[in-house]
């Protein structure tokens, strides 16, 4: 774990009591947890445990019935994804939401599109402060993409890209927004080995150089504990523990949870 | 309020309903199959309304009538299964998993190009069917003992202003047997059903034949569904096209006998609406009438594509009756389209259709 | 050999984001541009003119506007010439009630349009894909029934059809059919020039966004009602000065039947040949449906002499019919794409890679 003077800070993001159902399936049960400033958090757990849920109530998908989030210090209830995104919320998905039909840059454009302030006219005319907008977002992208090495296919349909390097894409797309809390919804799902070590390496990176916060969710167990600060551990929609990794690792209810338990 | 000429209206609207579920009854079908409004369905119902009429006239008087109809009808049955195995090798074979959308795009194309054929091959001039179903009415009330009496049934008949033009627009294509003009493009509506006259309620025997023929088909279809083997692969097939070839169902098969099917439902629906309105190229039109009773009915249900049928029909029909007057008139057209636009925004799978959760 | 873009570096990121970062595509848009404006109005005649260039410039401009909200955007629509309708309507009754030149009523008929086009595409904020199909007819339907039965619109003219006001610049009545051509050109180039800058800027690609996948957009922060109602809007102000035009300057009379259901397919294939979601796709598109049943004329008249209107208008249904679905199976991006295939061998030509 990278340890170049990170200072974790105060809570950024605390979930409290959390509870989702459609319809009769409860997908979340009195869920809370708190993620600090700087922290890389886990949340780990069997499939259909309802991680993805919550990242998708974090982001504001799914409305819970109850409970509460509270965002650098302001509770919400309700919230649209589009406004969680203002607020500097960004994240990536488990089934890859690029925009297969435009190219990789222009993917990580519209990352951008939230901090672009010239209107439709004036992009039409596509004259004086609009294309100066274009061209200095432009620099911002082209240095996310320095970042992520992928200077040779930004001008590829996102579609035609081989999977491991839609998921740097899509990553791409969430710095573009310079979020303050990034949702990672396993980012290094059916990728070999070499690009797990790349994915971590980039997840490592933005944390350290851009002090982002991040929330993953990963099956890959030697991943999760190798880089996070912190680890939820989420069974049947219902937290089982919470904690560091060496401490997660050695729960007993984690390891029923994983390696199966007869009730 | 006068509950008489309302029942009248109401019962002629769910009457002309049942015409549009016969159509849409077609439509369910593919998309049960295959998840795709199959827009091409009116040309379907051209399609087989024009082989048909252009086979029995072919024959002449040389054959005794009622060989030719049922010659006739195995014919065009036999074309329309020629029309379905070219749709599944020609469309849908090369476009498996691509998106909806796409596949509704080219069944604008599909539609297109079998209007052009059928008039191509048959030509261009308006026909007429006579398919031996009387429009002579009956009266309901009086079959089911309940007659009322002249002097009563006079005086309740509906006020003369409204009714005038009912009676207009029943009268001229039901009894020619086609619209007067070649040029038109709208559906011309038909006023079915019950006739202002002395005894109460009066019901065309076409009507009733047309609602017995789409009970039948109805019930038919259903039984097809739920019980057969074919019809367990056909609601695979519409979940997910290649799970369902990855589990070993024959996609092209199904949807071959899926088209055929529609085509089978379009060929009762033709000789229907034809022997109404003439078979002319304005047949092709009546997607646009069975559109709104899918959206309202749902598209995935059989029993929706009747309920949405009925639904439409009265709403058409008592609104026209109701309401037109007082905006102008002759809103038929897009009445439907603002009750359908409703339910999809409140109700977005129809009555009878499947709830669908988003996911990401 | 020709088309090389060997040696052409880019050294600012606005060199890379003009129009056409390549030389030679530059060069061939003034050539074209030198075509249109110069070669055609000395050698063309009045036939050309006002038979095949002014539909061909029209519908290429409704095509355009189509495209912006089904290409781009993604919201397949079948209202397109219920738009051109009100376009039509708006334009005439703004030149006779208020008596205003065209430069004036042509824009403000767009901008009433683009109105309309943002009331009609509300229902997209809920209803996706093909059910919006079904909106659009709604809107359709009302936009043809309103114009038929409402007599203010035709300014109570007992047909319901109107002969169209001349149009008039500095003076000069614009009437003989190079003139027509002329100012049809300027505004298609103009609107071109604004679509192509749309797409290629933050809006364009919030609608692609859209288009590709609505739920991940909302989720990075694109708005989703100012994004589909902005399509609609410039959509429909695109689909509303088409509308206009196609009245104004090539019938030189508006009427509601100009506009039925059978245009609005019309301009929909045309997308759907040309290219979606491509701007010279518009083109080609339109180029193609106005050529096609002159190309078959032809043809058959080559074959052994003319043929009958109603053959003519079943063989158009069929190859039409055909053309969209192999369009669609084979080259779903239309002729644009075959265009840019085309382009990229030209890149390589005479070396195999």
């Amino acid at each position: 774990m990278t340890s170049s003077g990170r200072v974790i800070g105060d809570v950024l993001l605390q979930v409290d009591n959390i509870s989702l159902s459609f319809g009769g399936v409860r997908a979340l049960t009195d869920v809370s947890f708190d993620i600090r400033q700087h922290e890389i958090g886990a949340i780990i757990g069997p499939n259909g445990a309802g991680k993805s849920s919550m990242l998708n109530c974090i982001n504001g998908f799914y409305h819970p019935q109850a409970g509460t989030i509270t965002y650098k210090g302001m509770a919400r209830k309700q919230m649209r994804p589009h406004e969680a995104a203002a607020q500097g919320v960004a994240r990536t998905f488990q089934n890859i939401a690029l925009f297969k039909g435009m190219t990789v840059l222009d993917n990580i454009m519209t990352g951008r599109l939230l901090k672009m302030r010239q209107n439709f006219f004036m992009q039409a005319l596509y004259w004086g402060p609009a294309q100066r907008e274009e061209i200095k977002h432009r620099e911002h992208v082209e240095r996310i993409i320095d970042f992520l090495e992928i200077q040779a296919i930004r001008k590829m349909p996102a579609g035609r890209l081989p999977y491991g390097l839609q998921k740097r894409v899509e990553l791409g797309r969430a710095l573009a927004a310079e979020p303050d809390l990034l949702l990672l919804d396993e980012p290094m799902a059916g990728m070999n080995v070499e690009e797990k070590e790349d994915m971590c390496r980039f997840i490592l990176d933005v944390n350290d150089e851009f002090g982002t916060t991040i929330v993953l969710i990963e099956h890959d167990m030697g991943v999760v504990m190798d880089i996070s600060d912190r680890v939820v551990v989420l069974d049947y929609g219902r937290k089982i523990a919470d904690g560091k990794p060496d401490d997660v690792r050695s729960d007993q209810r984690v390891i029923d949870a994983y390696l199966g338990v007869s009730h | 309020m006068d509950w008489l000429f309302f029942t009248k209206v109401l019962i002629g609207g769910l009457l002309s309903g049942v015409m549009y579920s016969l159509v849409a009854l077609g439509y369910v079908l593919i998309f049960k199959a295959s998840g795709v409004f199959n827009f091409a369905q009116g040309a379907l119902v051209l399609f087989a309304a024009l082989t048909f009429v252009s086979i029995v006239e072919g024959f002449g008087s040389k054959a005794p009538g009622d060989l030719v109809f049922w010659i006739a009808m195995v014919l065009t049955l036999v074309a329309m299964v020629a029309v379905a195995i070219g749709t599944e090798r020609f469309v849908l074979r090369p476009l498996v998993n691509q998106p909806l959308i796409v596949l509704f795009m080219a069944t604008l194309g599909l539609n297109n190009f079998l209007e052009g054929a059928a008039q191509g091959i048959w030509g261009n001039d308006v026909h007429r069917l006579e398919i031996g179903i009387s429009e002579r009415p009956i009266d309901v009330l009086a079959a089911l003992g309940l007659s009322a009496t002249p002097s009563r049934a006079a005086s309740t008949s509906g006020p003369p202003a409204a009714s005038a033009p009912t009676a207009a627009t029943a009268a001229a294509p039901a009894e020619e047997g086609t619209s007067p003009d070649d040029e038109e493009i709208k559906i011309e509506v038909v006023e079915t059903g019950p006739v202002v006259a002395q005894s109460g309620l009066l019901v065309s025997q076409f009507d009733l034949f047309a609602a017995a023929t789409a009970g039948l088909l109805v019930t038919s279809l259903a039984l097809f569904f739920n019980y057969t083997r074919i019809g367990r692969a056909l609601r695979a097939v519409a979940d997910d096209h290649q799970a369902a070839l990855s589990v070993g169902i024959p996609l092209q098969h199904v949807w071959a006998i899926v088209w055929a099917a529609a085509g089978l439902v379009a060929l009762v629906a033709g000789l229907l609406w034809g022997s109404r309105l003439g078979v002319q190229f304005s047949l092709s039109l009546v997607v646009l009438k069975a559109l709104p009773v899918l959206i309202v009915g749902g598209f995935t249900s059989i029993a929706g594509a009747i309920v949405g049928g009925l639904v439409i029909g009265a709403t058409e029909k008592l609104a026209e009756v109701y309401v037109g007057p007082l905006i102008g008139g002759a809103i038929e057209n897009w009445f439907p389209y603002a009750v359908a636009t409703l339910f999809l925004l409140y109700r977005p799978q129809g009555l009878f259709g499947e709830k669908i959760i988003e996911r990401v | 050999m020709l088309y090389r873009e060997a040696g052409q570096y880019k050294s600012t990121y606005r060199g890379d984001q003009a129009i056409f970062p390549i030389a030679q595509d530059r060069f061939g848009l003034f050539v074209l541009l030198a075509v249109a404006f110069v070669a055609v109005p000395l050698v063309a005649n009045e036939y050309w003119l006002r038979s095949i260039l002014v539909p061909f410039l029209v519908y290429s401009l409704a095509a355009l506007g189509l495209n912006i909200l089904t290409g781009y955007a993604g919201q397949v629509s079948l209202g397109s010439a219920g738009f051109m309708a009100v376009g039509a309507f708006a334009a005439y009754n703004l030149a006779i009630r208020l008596d205003l030149p065209f430069y004036v009523y042509l824009p403000l008929a767009g901008l009433i349009t683009a109105a309309v086009g943002i009331v009609f595409g509300l229902p997209s904020l809920r209803i996706k894909g093909f059910y919006l199909v079904v909106t659009t007819l709604a809107a359709h339907f009302f936009i043809e029934w309103i114009f038929t039965k409402v007599p203010w619109f035709t300014n109570y003219t007992p047909s319901g059809v109107i002969s169209a006001p001349t149009m008039v610049l500095a003076g000069i009545v614009l009437d003989s059919p190079m003139e027509r051509y002329l100012v049809t050109l300027v505004i298609v180039a103009l609107l071109t020039l604004a679509a192509k800058n749309m797409v290629r800027s933050a809006i364009g690609r919030a609608w692609m966004a859209v288009r590709d996948m609505d739920v991940a957009a909302e989720i990075i922060g694109i708005p989703m009602l100012k994004t589909k109602l902005l399509a609609f809007a410039i959509s429909s102000f695109y689909l509303g000065i088409a509308g206009a035009l196609w009245a104004f300057v090539y019938l030189g009379a508006v009427d509601a039947q100009a506009f039925d259901l059978a245009r609005a397919f019309q301009i929909l294939f045309m997308i759907i040949i040309g290219g979606l979601g491509s701007i010279l796709g518009s083109f080609l598109g339109a180029g193609f449906i106005v050529l096609l049943p002159i190309a078959i004329t032809n043809l058959a008249a080559l074959f052994g002499g003319a043929i009958h209107a109603n053959t003519l208008a079943n063989l158009e249904h069929v190859v039409f019919g055909s053309l969209i679905v192999i369009f669609l199976i084979v080259e779903p991006y239309g002729l644009a794409r075959l265009w840019q295939i085309g382009k990229e061998k030209l890149r390589l030509w005479p070396f195999p890679h």
